[in-house]
Order: C-alpha cells, then sequence, then structure tokens
C-alpha cells in the first residue's frame, strides 16, 4: 500500500470509529451530569467523603473544591514518590529527587504529565500506580467537571448555584473514564500491550523494561494526559506494539473530547451548537495534520526518531491528535521532525488546545473562545455580544480574556528567562533555530498542560524543574478559575430572547468568526517567536 | 481560606477513596483479567518480538540503529539540521555499505537513522533484502532459504515492514 493510501485509510478509519460513537458516548455524558441517582460506589465515596452530593455549590465553592482538590493531590503525589523506597515494586530505583518530584507531582494533577524523569530507571511500579495512575484519572475528571460547570452557566438562568464539584468529579471517575479504561485496557492486552508485575524481560540476552502498562496506557490517553509508562511513551513496543493498537490509542486521545461537543449540544438543548464547535476543531485539526504529514514525508531524514512500524502517516496523526489534544503521549520524537513539522506541532499547542482539545479542556477553552469571536463580532456591529442566550458583558469578556492570556503569559516569561539563561545552552540537544524551538516548546507544552517535548533537551536542572513547574500549575488553574467565574456570572443571568438582531451561532458565519479568532490570537501572540525558532529553520 | 482548607479537607478524604479505586483496584483487576491464560504471554511478553536488540555476528540480521541505553528506552532527539549528527548518519552509511559490499546509494533510510524507541523490531523490506546475501554467507544457509525466513518475517497492513528479532530466532532455529 502507498503511504499516502494507507494514511487516508487509517485517518478514514479512525473517523469512522469517532462517528460511531459520537452520539451514544456524547449522550451518555450527557446524561451522567444530568442524572439524580448516585451509585453504590458513589455514596461510599461521599460518605468518606463526608459530603452531601445532592447539595450545590456557588461558583467560588466549587472552584476552592477544585483548587483543594488539586492541592492535596499535589502533596500526596510529592509524599509518594519522596517515600519510593517504602513501597513495594521499587526495584531499588530510591526515592524520587526533591525537584523531579515537585515537577512531576504538579505535571500529574494539572493533566500535563510532563516528564523530567526517564521512568524505567525512576519509578517503580507502585508509584505508577497509587500516585500516577489516579491522577490520570482524577486530573482528566476535573477539566470534565469544569467544563460541564461553565455549560450549566450556559444553561441555568438566575441561579447561583453550578452544581456539586465532587459529585461532577466522582461520576466523570465512575460512569465513564473508568469504565472506558477497564475494556480499553484489556483490547490493548489482547492487541499485545504488556501488563507486568516484573521489573523487566529478558530480551536474546538483554534486559528490556517492563511494567504494568496496559492499566495506565489506556488511561494515559483516554484522559488525555500522556505521561508515558516507559521513556520512549507511545513509540515503545510494549506501549504501542503495533498499526492497531496505534489507531487504538489516536482513537482513545480523540474520542472523549469529540464526543463532548454533543454532550454540549444536549445539554444546552440544540445539537447544532455543538456540531459547529466540532467543525471547526475538525478543519484546524485536518489542516494541521496535512501541514505535518507533507512535511514529515518531504523531510531530509524523515524515519529519525520515528518507529518503522507506524510509517510516516501513522506518526504524523498521532503527532497532530497528541498536540491537538492537551495529551502529550508520543509516538514518535517531535524533536526530530522537521522544521515545519515539528513548528505545526508547536503551533498545535498554541491555539490553546482546543482543536478538539483536552479533556474537558477542549470544550471550555473553545467556549472561552467563542466568547471572544462574539466580543469581536459585537466591536464590528455596536452590539452588546451574546452568545447561548447570555449577554457578554465586561464581567465576562473580562473572565474569557484572563483564562486565554494566562497561557501566553507565562509561557513567554518562562521561554524568554529560559532563553537568555547561560546555563540554557549546556541543556540544549541541538544546535541554532532548532535549540531555541527546544526551548518554545517545552514551555508551550508546559503551559498548555500538554506534556509532550521536544525531548532533546535536559530539563533537570532546578532552573527548569521549578520553572516549568509553575508553567503548568499557572496554565492550568489561572483558566480554571477564570472560566468557573464566567459560569457564576452567567448562570446568575436571565436569559436573553433570541431577536432579529441575534447572531446565530450554528452557521458558517459564526464558524469563521471562532476558526478566525482561534488562528489569530495565536499568531498575534507568538509569531515573533515562532519566527526565530521554527519558521527561520524551515526556511534553511 | 477557610473554604479552601474545608474543601481541601473533604478532597483529601475524597482522594484517598479514589487511589483506593482506581490505584489499587483497578490495576490489580486489569492484571488479574492479563492472568487468563491467552492474554498472559502477551502481558508478560513472554519470547517478546516487540523489540528488537543486536545480536553479534554477521549471521544475524541488524536491526536499526538505536540511541537507547538498556533498560531505558528512546531516541536521539536529532534535528535535520545539527550537522554533528548528520556526520554520525553518514558514518553510519558508509559503515552498513561496507558491511553488506553494495554502493552507499542502495543503503535505505531506516539503515542509518536511530528509531523512536531504541528499540524498533522492524526493518523495511530493502534493508533486509540487502542484508540477504552476508546472513546467508556468514551462516551457510542457501539464499534462497534466507529469503524464505524473510518473508516468513513479513507483514504489516498500513506499512510492510520486517520483524528483525522473528527472524533472527527463525535462523537459529534453521541452523
Amino acid at each position: 500500500m502507498s503511504p499516502l493510501a494507507a494514511g487516508l485509510l487509517q485517518v478514514g478509519i479512525l473517523v469512522a470509529a469517532l462517528s460511531v460513537v459520537y452520539r451514544p458516548l456524547g449522550d451518555h455524558m450527557a446524561r451522567v451530569f444530568t442524572a439524580k441517582r448516585h451509585l453504590r460506589v458513589e455514596r461510599v465515596i461521599y460518605r468518606i467523603g463526608r459530603i452531601n452530593p445532592d447539595s450545590e455549590q456557588k461558583w467560588s465553592t466549587y472552584a476552592y473544591g477544585v483548587l483543594g482538590f488539586s492541592f492535596v493531590g499535589i502533596v500526596l503525589l510529592y509524599v509518594i514518590q519522596r517515600a519510593q523506597s517504602l513501597l513495594p515494586f521499587d526495584f531499588g530505583r530510591g526515592n524520587v529527587p526533591e525537584g523531579m518530584a515537585f515537577n512531576t507531582a504538579i505535571s500529574f494533577v494539572a493533566n500535563t504529565n510532563w516528564q523530567s524523569y526517564v521512568p524505567e530507571v525512576v519509578m517503580g511500579h507502585a508509584v505508577q500506580m497509587i500516585g500516577l495512575t489516579v491522577q490520570n484519572f482524577v486530573s482528566a475528571a476535573v477539566g470534565l467537571a469544569v467544563a460541564i460547570a461553565l455549560v450549566r452557566g450556559f444553561v441555568r438562568h438566575q441561579t447561583d448555584r453550578l452544581g456539586n464539584f465532587w459529585v461532577d468529579l466522582v461520576r466523570g471517575v465512575t460512569r465513564i473514564l473508568l469504565p472506558i479504561a477497564f475494556l480499553g485496557a484489556i483490547v490493548l492486552i489482547a492487541f499485545g500491550v504488556t501488563m507486568s508485575l516484573k521489573s523487566g524481560v529478558d530480551v536474546d540476552g538483554q534486559t528490556v523494561a517492563n511494567a504494568p502498562v496496559a492499566g495506565q496506557e489506556v488511561i494515559k490517553e483516554l484522559g488525555t494526559n500522556g505521561g508515558g509508562v516507559l521513556n520512549a511513551n507511545s513509540a515503545h513496543p510494549f506501549e504501542n506494539p503495533n498499526e492497531w493498537t496505534n489507531l487504538i490509542e489516536i482513537f482513545l486521545i480523540l474520542v472523549i473530547p469529540v464526543a463532548l461537543t454533543r454532550t454540549f449540544g444536549q445539554l444546552v438543548g440544540d445539537k447544532k451548537q455543538g456540531y459547529v464547535l466540532l467543525g471547526v476543531m475538525g478543519v484546524i485539526w485536518t489542516a494541521m495534520l496535512g501541514v505535518i504529514w507533507a512535511a514529515e514525508a518531504n523531510g531530509i531524514r524523515p524515519l529519525e526518531g520515528k518507529e518503522l512500524r507506524f510509517g510516516i502517516p501513522g506518526s504524523a496523526i498521532f503527532a497532530d491528535a497528541t498536540t491537538g489534544t492537551s495529551t502529550g503521549a508520543v509516538n514518535s520524537l517531535h524533536d526530530s521532525y522537521t522544521g515545519l513539522g515539528g513548528g505545526a506541532t508547536l503551533l498545535n499547542m498554541l491555539f490553546g488546545e482546543m482543536t478538539p482539545g483536552g479533556v474537558g479542556t477542549g470544550l471550555y477553552s473553545i467556549l472561552v473562545m467563542a466568547i471572544i469571536a462574539m466580543f469581536l463580532a459585537g466591536l464590528m456591529v455596536g452590539r452588546t455580544p451574546e452568545y447561548l442566550g447570555k449577554k457578554l458583558g465586561r464581567r465576562e469578556v473580562t473572565a474569557a480574556a484572563v483564562s486565554i492570556l494566562a497561557m501566553p503569559t507565562v509561557l513567554l516569561i518562562g521561554a524568554g528567562i529560559a532563553a537568555i539563561l547561560p546555563s540554557t545552552q549546556a541543556a540544549l540537544n541541538n544546535p541554532g533555530e532548532h535549540g531555541l524551538s527546544e526551548i518554545l516548546y517545552a514551555y508551550a507544552s508546559a503551559s498548555n498542560n500538554n506534556g509532550s517535548a521536544f525531548a532533546g533537551i535536559t530539563v533537570t536542572s532546578d532552573w527548569f524543574q521549578s520553572s516549568l513547574g509553575l508553567c503548568m500549575l499557572f496554565g492550568r488553574f489561572i483558566p480554571i478559575i477564570a472560566v468557573l467565574a464566567l459560569a457564576g456570572s452567567l448562570a446568575a443571568q436571565k436569559k436573553v430572547p433570541v431577536t432579529a438582531g441575534t447572531l446565530p451561532t450554528t452557521g458558517p458565519l459564526f464558524a469563521t468568526l471562532l476558526t478566525g479568532s482561534i488562528v489569530l490570537v495565536a499568531a498575534l501572540t507568538f509569531v515573533p517567536a515562532l519566527a526565530l525558532g521554527p519558521i527561520a529553520e524551515a526556511l534553511l | 481560606m477557610n473554604n479552601f482548607l474545608k474543601q481541601s479537607w473533604a478532597g483529601l478524604r475524597i482522594l484517598l477513596a479514589l487511589t483506593v479505586l482506581l490505584g489499587v483496584l483497578y490495576p490489580l483487576s486489569v492484571w488479574g483479567v492479563s492472568r487468563i491464560p491467552g492474554l498472559h504471554a502477551n502481558a508478560e511478553a513472554v519470547d517478546t518480538t516487540l523489540v528488537a536488540v543486536p545480536r553479534e555476528g554477521d549471521r544475524y540480521f541488524v536491526p536499526r540503529p538505536s540511541a537507547a541505553t538498556l533498560p531505558a528506552s528512546g531516541g536521539s532527539n536529532k534535528s535535520e539540521i545539527n550537522e554533528d549528527y548528520t556526520k554520525v548518519v553518514a558514518e553510519r552509511r558508509t559503515a552498513v555499505a561496507q558491511r553488506e559490499g553494495v554502493p552507499e546509494s542502495q543503503v535505505p533510510q531506516d539503515a542509518v537513522t536511530a528509531s523512536a524507541s531504541g528499540l524498533d523490531p522492524h526493518i523495511s523490506p530493502e534493508y533486509a533484502a540487502l542484508q540477504v546475501p552476508r546472513v546467508a554467507r556468514a551462516s551457510g544457509l542457501p539464499v534462497e532459504r534466507v529469503r524464505e525466513l524473510v518473508a516468513a518475517a513479513t507483514s504489516g497492513t498500513f506499512t510492510t515492514t520486517v520483524n528483525v528479532t522473528a527472524l533472527n530466532r527463525a535462523l537459529d532455529s534453521a541452523r
């Protein structure tokens, strides 16, 4: 099969599989967050947490819930890593060093899964299971909860209640992530992914590290987390053994962010509102795939850093999926990509992770961008903008702007300082423009909670561990607070009736406005930086 | 602040409950299912052909170059514009051409570039064909027989590849 045909066939299979589950999964998720009844296991968890699942919270309490839960998550994950030598299955790998444990704790709680460690020599199986796997689930569920809270802001009127964070969190786990992950793990094992409690396996006289891969692999993709169980991540044959697991893993990465547009349409009572978001996501995602694929197919060393079983299309589709969502798992090394191809994966993150974005984060990010788009449209015609029956006044637009600008702010400050630090030169793996791209990519990945890397860069110094840690923290939680504040002020409003002057948000005009806003915001913010890195390299 | 502490306290309790569910029960259940005889060999990577490590001697097929330091996996992360690495690739090309006794122009890409994992079990059919004469000579097997073994180790739906690990084990038993 020619590479072109093979690639198109893989995209076709992927799109077909996503279309099949789009409605049932999207509708299921809508029911999960509106159902009245609690499952038995959920009641047990609420009892342990001593919370009343039938009470609802104001936006501020909801936000304190997110922050408090994430705060204890970071502390607990830090402690677990620092106490690794007391745990079973540590294989003498010792306690994780302070800076690394700090960075990793934030990384996994913030759904980034940036990895400054080499798993095979640093993390034992116990830390991977009770620490990292748990955050793979719950950080995704947090993103989902925040997205649902924002949608409730649109759906509800004249109320100060946004739902109950603990209920949204727990249901996201018990009714969505856990069932899919369990089934997915078994499918992956059947297709050859490993699941071993041993430290390694002998292969023709040499020891290759092994781990309980499948259980973590599946939620790594499904929760758009991306932290590899093994160093080579989804390029490792134990994590991603063949062409079919590759497609399954790409499917898992995309399935929830894509289906959430259906959930959104269901919840706001107009499915077209969801389809238009999906359309915008799909157009940008497909365009970026074209760029990455074409660039890699025409590279000087196209197979460097790629696995032969995936070939160039199988690598490009994965790269587009992992950077277009906030996943950050990789099945090929983006650092070895061409200037244009690697630049496209970077740009995918710089769009703010909304094409289709991470679990929950993608939906709330694109809704925030829709508010910006409607605000811009309102400025053009001189009307107070509205979206989904809510007026977008000063409070709403301010919250949206804070949410959008947090990422570029921490990214450019961090990357800017790193670029002028004398110690940075020694941390780079490649010279010239590509070296700058390694820095930019690292801060873009951290600030967008993606987690992939131009992985040649050495990020174990105190500067990188702490600055990237803070970028992940602010890049995650400033937008979340802003989004919840936005949800609170939307929910407090009355519904604005639709009039002849209302701009419909289901048609091509809105889709164009939204696409334009996504591209323009990224372009205005990042073109100078991109020009010095990937663009310059592509023109060499 | 009070509210933050109150929520954190609830959060800690819920996180611990979820840790039991997701960090202990879930992975151990998946592990338990993986003990089912049909799945067990996959799960433990028994006699795995998923990864390749180089084998000593001219009588074996050579896998792709590796930048990994076992037991850890990994690649070179070298970019196209890295001139030092361009030299490394050129040296590899010369070495492969010499080893197989062919002009450098016949050496395929996968023979000179490091994979992402450093454990890539596959080579291209072109690279396998290039190695057949040397392997036949060194192992004393007829060229036709070696070609048959290569064909038996060739597969792939979207990309056709040759599994070096399976191929070298087949050579072991053919001797």
